[in-house]
C-alpha cells in the first residue's frame, strides 16, 4: 500500500482510476487497455511536472516520508557480512545511530548512520533516530576503529535532530556532539557522507563532516527545523494559528539544490521519479554508485592529506562561491 | 530572597516592583534576591550582586577591561564575510535585523576579540556579545573565532573563549550551522600548535555554540548559576513532558556531572586564568632542582632518578619559554 503526500493527491487519484481499469480489464470483455496507457502517460507526466518543481516544505515531507529507504535499507541493499557493533563503552547502547563494519563492492568499508525505525516498535527501539550521546560516541570508537584498519567510513544521515531529553542532557549531548565532530574532522580514514533524509542540525553535522558530503535529490539538511525556526521567528503568526513552518523552510534554503549553490555539499544523487519510495532498489543502487566513486578518489590519500582536503572545505564554506 | 520578600504579598511585591522599575537608571534591581543595588557599585562588582553573588550580564568591552592587565588591550578586527547570503527575512528582514544591532552595540557582530597580558601572560581571548542578536553564531562569529585562534597560533599564545549564546544565527540557515566544523577547526589548529585552550562559559551557552567550540577546552570553566545546555529547558520540557528539577543545566550541575573543571566567582576569574595560563605555556622550562635528588640503592628508584627532575621552583634566568613572542610577557613574573 503506498503512502501519498498531501500534493500527491492528484496522482493518487489518477493512479487509482489505472487499478480500477485494470480491475475491469479482467472482469469485463471491454478493451481498456488505450484508457489505461493514455492515463499512465498522463500519471508519469504528472510526477515528473510535481517532482521538478517541489517547494522546500514538499521536500521536507519527501524526506520524511514513511516509506523512503532509510540506513538499515542501504546495508541490505549493499553490503555483505555487515556486523553491527553495539555500545560506546562507557554507559550504553542507542540505537538510534546503527554502524559496524561491512564489505561494500570488495573494500571493506565502516557505514555509521542514523535509523529512525519502520513500524511503532522499530521507531520506539531507535528513538525516532534522535541520538543521545552514547550513539555518538560509539560512532566515535566506530571512526577509531575504521582509522585503525585503514577502512574508508560512510555515513548516512537521516534525523530530525538530537534528542532534547533530560538524561541526554545529563550525560553531555553538546560534548558529544562536539567531540564527534572534532572526530570526523580528524580522521585519518576517507569519511564520505551522505543526507539520506533529514539531515536536522547539530545532530546531524556531527557525522557528517566528511571529505564528500552528498545528498539525495529530495533531502532536506538545515539548521533547525523548519517547524522550529518558525516557532521562534514568526512567533507572533504562529501564535494565531498560523503555520509558518513551510514560509521558514523556503526562508533557510534547506533543499538540496540549495546546499550545492552554497557551496555546503559537493554532489547531489538523483533520486527516481516520483522520489526514493516509488522506487527503493533505483535509489539504494545509485547512493552505492555514487559512494563508490567517492571512495575511489579518496582512497589513495594520505591521512594528512584526507585531513588537509576536509580542513579547507569546510573552511572554504562561505568564503568561496557566495555572493 | 530575603526576610521581606519572604513575608510580603505577591500583590504587594509587584506594586513595589513596578514602581522601583520606573525610569530611574542610577540604580539597578538584582533579578534574584530584588536588593536595589547602586550602578556604579554594581560595576565596581563586575555586575554581580554583592548581597547574594548573582551572576548579572556583564558588558564585552567591560570584561576584557576587567580581564587584561591594567585593562589594556588590542581589539582584533572582524574579518568581512558574505552580508545575508540568503537573502533572508521573517517577520523582519535580516539586513535589517543587522543593521538595528550594528547600531545598538557598536560592534560588527556577535563576539569581540581582543589580546593583552592576563595576569602576565600575552592571551588572546574572545568574548561572545549576547547583546548582539543573542550572541548567536553566523558567518561573522565563525569567522571571528577563526581569525582569533590564528591570531594565537602566530603569537604562540593561549586561546581563552568567553561563549554566551543561544546558538545558531538561523538568519544564516546552513551556513550558520557549518561553523560549528569550521570553529570545531578553529580549535583543533590550537591544539595542533600546543597551546592551551580555554573556555569560560557563561550565562547562556545553548545549541550548536555548546556542541562545538564550548564543549573543546582544555579547560573548562563556568560563572556561577550560567545556564549550559544543548536543548534549551523550555524544548526539554515539551519533549518529556515534565518539569525540570531545580539546578538543571546550571554550572553547578555541569560540574557535578563532569562537564566543568571548575565554578569561579566572576571577580576570582583573573587570578585563576593566570594560574591556569602560566602553568600551561611555561611546562616546557626546566628549572633546577632545589637539591639533588636523593640516591638510593635498589634498581628502580635509580631508573627514576633518571627521568628529568622534578621542578622544585620556577627559574627566571630560563628564558625560552614557549610562548612570547613579541615581548610582551617579560613582565610576567
Amino acid at each position: 500500500m503506498r503512502t501519498y503526500l498531501d500534493f500527491e493527491k492528484p496522482i493518487a487519484e489518477l493512479e487509482s482510476r489505472i487499478e480500477d481499469l485494470r480491475g475491469m480489464e479482467k472482469s469485463a470483455d471491454v478493451n481498456v487497455n488505450d484508457e489505461i496507457s493514455r492515463l499512465e502517460v498522463k500519471a508519469q507526466k504528472l510526477l515528473s511536472d510535481t517532482y521538478s518543481n517541489l517547494t522546500r516544505w514538499q521536500k521536507t515531507s519527501v524526506a520524511r516520508h514513511a516509506q523512503r529507504p532509510h540506513f538499515c535499507d542501504y546495508i541490505e541493499g549493499l553490503t555483505e557480512d555487515f556486523t553491527p557493533l553495539a555500545g560506546d563503552r562507557s554507559f550504553g547502547e542507542d540505537e538510534a545511530i546503527v554502524g559496524g563494519p561491512a564489505r561494500f563492492r570488495g573494500r571493506s568499508v565502516m557505514f555509521i548512520g542514523h535509523e529512525k525505525g519502520r513500524d511503532t516498535e522499530s521507531r520506539l527501539k531507535h528513538n525516532f533516530g534522535s541520538a543521545r550521546p552514547e550513539g555518538y560516541r560509539k560512532a566515535i570508537r566506530l571512526m577509531e576503529m575504521a582509522e585503525r584498519f585503514h577502512m574508508p567510513v560512510v555515513s548516512l544521515v537521516d534525523t530530525a535532530g538530537a534528542y532534547p531529553g533530560l538524561g541526554a542532557e545529563e550525560r553531555g549531548q553538546a560534548e558529544a556532539i562536539a567531540t564527534c565532530t572534532e572526530k570526523c574532522l580528524g580522521l585519518g580514514s576517507p569519511l564520505i557522507s551522505v543526507i539520506v533524509g533529514e539531515g536536522g542540525s547539530g545532530g546531524a553535522v556531527a557525522i557528517a563532516a566528511g571529505n564528500r558530503v552528498m545528498m539525495l535529490e529530495h533531502s532536506i539538511y538545515s539548521v533547525i527545523s523548519p517547524e522550529g525556526c518558525a516557532s521562534i521567528l514568526w512567533r507572533d503568526a504562529q501564535a494565531r494559528g498560523d503555520n509558518k513552518a513551510p514560509d521558514a523552510a523556503e526562508a533557510m534554503k534547506i533543499a538540496a539544490s540549495d546546499l550545492l549553490e552554497l557551496g555546503v555539499i559537493d554532489q547531489i544523487i538523483s533520486e527516481p521519479l516520483g522520489g526514493a519510495h516509488r522506487d527503493v532498489k533505483a535509489t539504494i543502487e545509485r547512493l552505492g554508485d555514487a559512494v563508490e566513486h567517492a571512495i575511489h578518489d579518496l582512497e589513495d590519500l594520505s591521512p594528512e592529506e584526507l585531513r588537509k582536503q576536509r580542513r579547507e572545505k569546510f573552511l572554504n564554506i562561505g568564503r568561496v562561491g557566495l555572493a | 530572597m530575603n526576610w521581606l520578600s519572604d513575608i510580603t504579598p505577591p500583590g504587594i511585591k509587584k506594586i513595589f516592583r513596578n514602581q522601583s522599575d520606573s525610569g530611574d537608571t542610577l540604580w539597578t534591581k538584582c533579578p534574584a534576591c530584588s536588593e536595589m543595588i547602586f550602578n556604579r557599585d554594581l560595576e565596581a562588582n563586575l555586575h554581580v550582586c554583592p548581597s547574594c553573588d548573582h551572576h548579572m550580564k556583564i558588558d564585552v568591552t567591560e570584561r576584557l577591561n576587567a580581564l587584561f592587565d591594567d585593562g589594556k588591550w588590542k581589539k582584533i578586527k572582524l574579518p568581512e564575510v558574505a552580508v545575508d547570503p540568503l537573502k533572508f527575512r521573517d517577520e523582519k528582514k535580516y539586513t535589517d535585523r543587522l543593521r538595528e544591532y550594528r547600531k545598538k552595540t557598536g560592534e560588527e557582530d556577535a563576539i569581540v576579540i581582543g589580546v593583552g597580558k592576563v595576569d602576565g601572560v600575552t592571551t588572546v581571548v574572545a568574548v561572545q556579545n549576547f547583546a548582539f542578536m543573542g550572541g548567536s553564531m553566523g558567518m561573522g562569529l565563525g569567522e571571528g573565532i577563526i581569525r582569533a585562534a590564528e591570531e594565537a597560533v602566530s603569537r604562540k599564545a593561549p586561546f581563552v573563549m568567553f561563549t554566551a549564546s543561544g546558538g545558531a544565527r538561523m538568519q544564516e540557515g546552513i551556513l550558520s550551522l557549518m561553523q560549528m566544523p569550521r570553529t570545531t577547526i578553529a580549535v583543533q589548529m590550537v591544539k595542533e600548535a600546543g597551546l592551551p585552550y580555554v573556555v569560560v562559559l557563561t550565562n547562556p551557552t545553548t545549541g550548536g555554540v555548546t556542541a562545538s567550540y564550548a564543549m573543546l577546552g582544555d579547560v573548562h570553566l563556568a560563572e556561577p548559576g550560567a545556564l549550559i545546555g544543548f536543548a534549551g529547558p523550555r524544548v526539554i520540557e515539551q519533549t518529556i513532558r515534565e518539569k525540570l528539577p531545580e539546578g538543571f543545566q546550571r554550572a553547578e550541575y555541569l560540574h557535578d556531572k563532569g562537564m566543568v573543571d571548575m565554578v569561579v566567582p566572576r571577580k576570582e576569574l583573573r587570578e585563576t586564568l593566570g594560574g591556569l595560563l602560566r602553568v600551561f605555556t611555561r611546562h616546557g622550562v626546566k628549572a633546577k632542582p632545589a637539591a639533588k635528588p636523593e640516591k638510593k640503592a635498589d634498581n628502580e628508584t635509580s631508573n627514576v632518578t633518571s627521568l628529568p627532575a622534578p621542578t622544585a621552583k620556577a627559574n627566571d634566568t630560563v628564558s625560552k619559554s614557549g610562548q612570547d613572542t613579541d615581548g610582551l610577557d617579560k613582565a610576567a613574573e
